[in-house]
């Protein structure tokens, strides 16, 4: 039986209720909505690039606690990231959330990210983590999108 | 709560156990899954009006079937394939006095509720609507009484209008009044409201829209299982619900109609079963209600729910509602009790449904700490995202009762609840 204090730690609590990077960006390079109609979080995300690299990126919405740390963690990991390191980031933190096996292991190099390696134990729940990540790759991708996790 | 699916004994008033000793431990024995644990905690159930655990009887119903008369049905000479045809009838014959229709032959067995309306919208409204006709349902509706009526509107050109209601979640009558004109064709409008518990004066409903000349359907997925209904007292044209939300297996319901309106509709789906005889010339059509039920039907559902029904009413549909009102006045005041919690639907006349949202806290995060706790609730938009664009709430959490819960169980609920306002304090 897995605890509470596995998904929601502290770090998650607090980036829950003061998220980073919180807004929209003056003309971003890229913008995408994510929506997860099973428990209704919408989230925008914005981009500003420099050449290949993320200069800057913000996010809005509401969502549960697990989508608004998650949104909130990752623009504090992309800032100044490669669109290369982005996808690698993204492909990693995705096998997080979804391999059983060594947290440890899998977390390795991810810095904050790693606090999400409970969420694994709550099926449920990795849609509400991957929510922004889906989300700033539609907005990389498509300069302009709308996505759902569904 | 004895009795065998081979001892259905056709209808017979049954005679329910008394309020005074209505015994909810003895009940809950006959649900063998309410003894499970979850996260290590004795489970609290409280996702009724998503589906309803299953009584062994009805288990048992299915058992036999499989295991001593199962064969197609209508089809075949053999002892087997008479016996299961008749198990089959029989639990039409069940579910057409539970709601008292005038005849089983009235009583069509679908998938559930959500095809029982599409099966309307398509066989009763697509010929019968034009460009500039009307379709009233509410501002309450589920998914499922929303879009197959929007999809005929597209079709058809008709218009959907839209009852609205107070900051209580009551229907508003007098508003429907209005929107009533001689352009009305179809008023579809559910009973019991699953994502705020809102029951809706059904018999009014009826009586209003017949003045205008228009059909009835009324959404019975979230009233079957709380309480007695009377499809002859409404006097609604289709009146349709869901077995597996009535402690029934998935897969089955039920659309009831007048025999005058089925006789006009065409066919919803072509196969087997629904015909007299086909050529490459011509198809004559089957009788009612089989001209409704295209292919193998679900019959383990349907002896399922003939099971189910003789359960509920070996329980009482009175004693269930007098129990349940009892749960969900207790639930709404502990819930009120606590200064974080905002009630979504507070109506004057309820099933035992409560909504809610708690400060700072997104539902999603209190059905999972919730769930820690052996709790089950359901989170979300309940598929009814309109109401919850009227309440301003993305999502609320919903404890939805039955007659097997009990007040210790609302008890674990409150104190679950104040555990999620400690984790996100």
């Amino acid at each position: 039986m897995s605890e509470l204090t596995d998904l929601y730690q502290e770090l998650i609590l607090d980036h829950n209720r003061s998220p980073r990077n919180r807004g929209r960006l003056e003309n971003p390079d890229g913008l995408a909505q994510g929506y997860n109609p099973l428990c209704g979080d919408q989230i925008s995300v914005s981009v500003k690039l420099d050449g290949d690299r993320i200069e800057s990126i913000k996010f809005e919405g509401s969502g549960c606690a697990i989508s608004t740390a998650s949104a909130s963690l990752m623009t504090q990991s992309l800032k100044g990231k490669t669109l290369e390191e982005a996808g690698e980031l993204f492909n990693r933190f995705h096998k997080l959330l979804t391999e059983e096996g060594n947290a440890e292991e899998l977390g390795q190099g991810m810095g904050k990210l790693k606090v999400f390696s409970g969420v694994c134990q709550y099926p449920a729940r990795v849609k509400c983590a991957t929510l922004a990540w889906h989300t700033v790759k539609a907005a990389l991708n498509n300069k302009e999108g709308n996505i759902t996790t569904e | 709560m004895q009795s065998k699916a081979e001892q259905v004994n056709d209808g017979q008033a049954t005679r329910p156990i008394e309020a005074a000793s209505f015994d909810v431990e003895r009940i809950r024995k006959d649900f063998p899954i309410l003894s499970r644990t979850v996260n290590g905690k004795p489970l609290v159930y409280l996702d009724n009006a998503a589906t309803t655990q299953k009584p062994s009887v009805v288990t048992a119903s299915i058992c036999h079937l499989h295991e001593s008369t199962n064969a197609n049905i209508h089809r075949g000479v053999h002892r087997l394939s008479i016996e299961t045809t008749q198990a089959y009838e029989k639990a039409r014959l069940r579910v057409a006095r539970f709601i008292g229709a005038a005849s089983e032959t009235e009583i069509i067995f679908v998938r559930g509720a959500t095809e029982a309306i599409n099966l309307v919208a398509q066989s009763f409204g697509r010929p019968n609507l034009i460009e500039g006709d009307e379709i009233i349902v509410s501002n309450l509706e589920h998914h499922a009484n929303i879009v197959p009526w929007q999809i005929l509107c597209e079709q058809t050109g008709a218009r959907l209008r839209v009852v609205p209601v107070d900051d209580d979640g009551n229907f508003l009558l007098d508003e429907y009044q209005h929107l009533l004109t001689q352009k009305t064709k179809i008023v579809a409008i559910l009973q019991g409201s699953n994502a705020l518990g809102t029951v809706v004066p059904v018999h009014a409903v009826t009586r209003m829209a017949h003045e205008y000349g228009a059909k009835v359907l009324i959404d019975g997925a979230q009233a079957v299982q709380h309480h007695e209904v009377d499809v002859r007292s409404i006097d609604c044209d289709f009146y349709v619900f869901s077995g597996h939300k009535m402690y029934a297996p998935s897969g089955i319901g039920i659309l009831y109609a007048k025999e005058e309106l089925l006789d006009a509709m065409p066919p919803y789906q072509g196969g087997g079963e629904m015909i007299k005889s086909v050529t490459f010339e011509q198809t004559i059509y089957n009788d009612l209600p089989h001209k409704f039920e295209a292919g193998t039907p679900n019959i383990e559902g349907a002896i399922g729910l003939g099971a189910a029904i003789e359960y509920l009413e070996n329980v009482g549909l009175s004693n269930i509602a007098a129990y349940e009102d009892k749960l969900l006045d207790y639930a709404t005041t502990r819930l009120a009790e606590i200064p974080e919690v905002r009630l979504i639907g507070t109506a004057k006349e309820k099933v035992s449904v409560v909504s809610f949202v708690v400060e700072g806290i997104h539902p999603h995060d209190i059905g999972t700490v919730l769930d820690q706790e052996g709790v089950a609730i359901r989170t979300g938009h309940h598929c009814a995202q309109p109401i919850m664009q009227r309440f301003g709430v993305p999502a609320t959490a919903r404890a939805s009762m039955s007659f097997y819960n009990t007040h210790d169980e609302i008890d674990r609920l409150i104190d679950a609840i104040h555990t999620a306002i400690g984790v996100f304090a």
